[in-house]
């Protein structure tokens, strides 16, 4: 981000890309912050990418049946974290290792897009005269709503990580989860709890995405897939389990989300934007590595 | 004395392996029973079960003379048994008072954590428990601590939720004399407040040394049980056991 501002001047401070840059981001941060859970309970999840598509695919066709776009909302938020549940029992129930499972979950569940909609992609362009459009993703004194909806999801989910007996659990069971059964917590249910928060998270994200775009795509929400996983480890939360920040996944959605737009602007050709997402991996894990170990 | 637990004919198998075979035991309210047996007697499997880790194959365990059902570690914990493991049940990346309170939090409604409460009661108690160290505070991080302060710590989530039976699981291996001599002293003073013990270990010395009664395991079975009083040294405990043990076999 230093380098962009020096690199590039002129373009940084136009409000311009930051608008066009704060438009995305808040979807990312809806996607990722619940990944900080899954992270910390030492599993992976890798569906939530689909399961973007999926909850935006449920609101878009309810939307086209002419239902109040708010149920549509609600009821595509709850098939998010109904999908979560599911994958989650497929690990516990299952005895799936979580990469490998949701993994399996990721292709069917965008197979079944694909499948459904008849690769087509659904507009709504009618969701723009209900009050609820303006309200979740309208402008604000020219700033996009979503950035206040995506900070009010983040400070739930702080509060929900650090202060909540949920997150103290996710917390337990990544560090040591036989201690953790020994002290009575319910470790499998922590475990699909996990899943079913980042399923909530991802169908946020892809109603907003949807909802910003007017449209839903059979593809929407794969590209997040890495980037997401990302931003998680960039913001540091390593891999082991047992800790993790909130806030630290949300600068590294920031990180992420400048990459983009940032490597153009210093006037590089925009293939080298993977490049560079790649170094800052890199760098931030071993950043990690120098500032302390795990603890055992 | 009334029974505050007890154990009938308990089972448990491991695949085609037979860890506990049809064992029945009980602790009664203010007795510290001392649980002996070699390596591989089914001891840490015989707590584990009696905790709620392990679900028996069969058999009948009984609280306070009532039978339980689908008896888990959380419905043991809430019964009134807090158990020292073995591995002491912590959670190295977490700090001392996430520990101590861990699956019993303080809370609010809907979950939230008594944050301040929970901290200045941890750090009561592990002065209470002989920390000394300016360095340690509720907030440290438990990996960062010694084998004993870790054992302090996992006493100290027992004192805390006022435990009527305390168990304690190999409690003094790896630890040094001097925190082996804080372990006993625990020990007894939590039977001059009237509640009970189970110690479990492999040095007979400090188990008849802490102990009112014992119960001997060999092999997933009860080979044999006595009070202090038929025996008066830990010299003849460890005859008593060896004929026991060699009749068995």
């Amino acid at each position: 981000m230093f380098v962009f501002f020096i690199g590039a001047p002129e373009v940084m401070i136009k409000p311009n890309l930051h608008q066009s840059v704060f438009i995305m981001l808040p979807v990312i941060v809806f996607m990722v912050v619940p990944l900080v859970f899954v992270i910390t309970s030492g599993e992976i999840d890798l569906s939530f990418a689909s399961t973007f598509g999926v909850a935006a695919y449920v609101f878009a066709l309810l939307v086209k049946l002419g239902i109040d776009p708010l149920l549509c909302l609600i009821i595509g938020v709850i098939s998010g974290g109904i999908i979560g549940i599911c994958v989650g029992g497929l690990i516990v129930y299952g005895r799936i290792s979580s990469l490998v499972a949701s993994l399996g979950a990721l292709f069917l569940m965008r197979g079944f897009l694909f499948v459904a909609s008849g690769s087509k992609s659904i507009t709504f362009v009618e969701v723009r005269d209900h009050w609820m459009y303006e309200l979740l993703v309208g402008k604000f004194y020219g700033f996009p709503m979503q950035i206040f909806w995506a900070a009010l999801f983040t400070i739930f989910s702080y509060y929900l990580y650090r202060k909540h007996v949920f997150g103290l659990h996710v917390h337990h069971v990544g560090d040591n989860a036989d201690s953790a059964a020994q002290m009575g917590i319910n470790v499998n249910r922590v475990r699909i709890g996990v899943f079913a928060y980042a399923g909530l998270g991802a169908a946020l994200a892809g109603i907003f995405s949807s909802l910003v775009n007017f449209t839903w795509w059979p593809t929407q929400g794969f590209g997040y897939l890495l980037l997401a996983l990302a931003a998680v480890f960039i913001g540091g939360t390593p891999t082991w389990g047992g800790v993790g920040t909130i806030v630290g996944a949300v600068f590294g959605v920031g990180v992420v989300a400048y990459m983009e737009t940032g490597v153009v602007a210093i006037g590089m050709s925009g293939v080298w934007r993977q490049f560079f997402n790649g170094l800052i991996i890199i760098l931030a894990i071993l950043g990690h590595r120098f500032h302390g170990t795990r603890i055992r | 004395m009334s029974s505050l637990i007890e154990l009938k004919k308990i089972t448990k198998k491991f695949g085609g392996v037979t860890a506990l075979n049809s064992v029945s035991m009980d602790v009664s309210t203010g007795e510290v029973v001392g649980l002996i047996g070699d390596n591989g007697a089914g001891k840490s499997t015989l707590i584990l079960t009696l905790v709620g880790v392990h679900e028996p194959d069969s058999g009948e365990i009984y609280i306070r003379g009532e039978k339980v059902k689908g008896w888990t570690t959380a419905k043991a914990r809430d019964s009134g048994i807090e158990t020292v493991f073995q591995d002491r049940a912590l959670c190295p990346q977490q700090s001392i008072v996430w520990n101590i309170f861990m699956g019993k939090e303080l809370k609010y409604p809907f979950g939230l954590i008594k944050e301040k409460k929970q901290i200045a009661e941890a750090n009561k108690l592990i002065r209470e428990i002989g920390f000394t160290s300016e360095l340690i505070d509720a907030e440290s991080p438990v990996g960062n601590l010694s084998g004993g302060e870790r054992q302090g710590v996992a006493i100290a989530r027992a004192i805390y939720n006022n435990a009527e039976l305390i168990i304690l699981d190999e409690p003094t291996t790896a630890l040094s004399l001097l925190e082996t001599q804080k372990v006993f002293d625990f020990v007894n003073n939590v039977k001059s407040t009237g509640r009970s013990v189970l110690f479990i270990g492999h040095n007979i010395y400090h188990v008849y040394d802490i102990s009112d009664r014992f119960i001997l395991l060999d092999r997933g079975e009860v080979v044999h049980q006595l009070d202090k009083e038929d025996v008066k040294s830990s010299e003849e405990l460890m005859k008593v056991m060896k004929a026991a043990v060699d009749k068995h076999h």
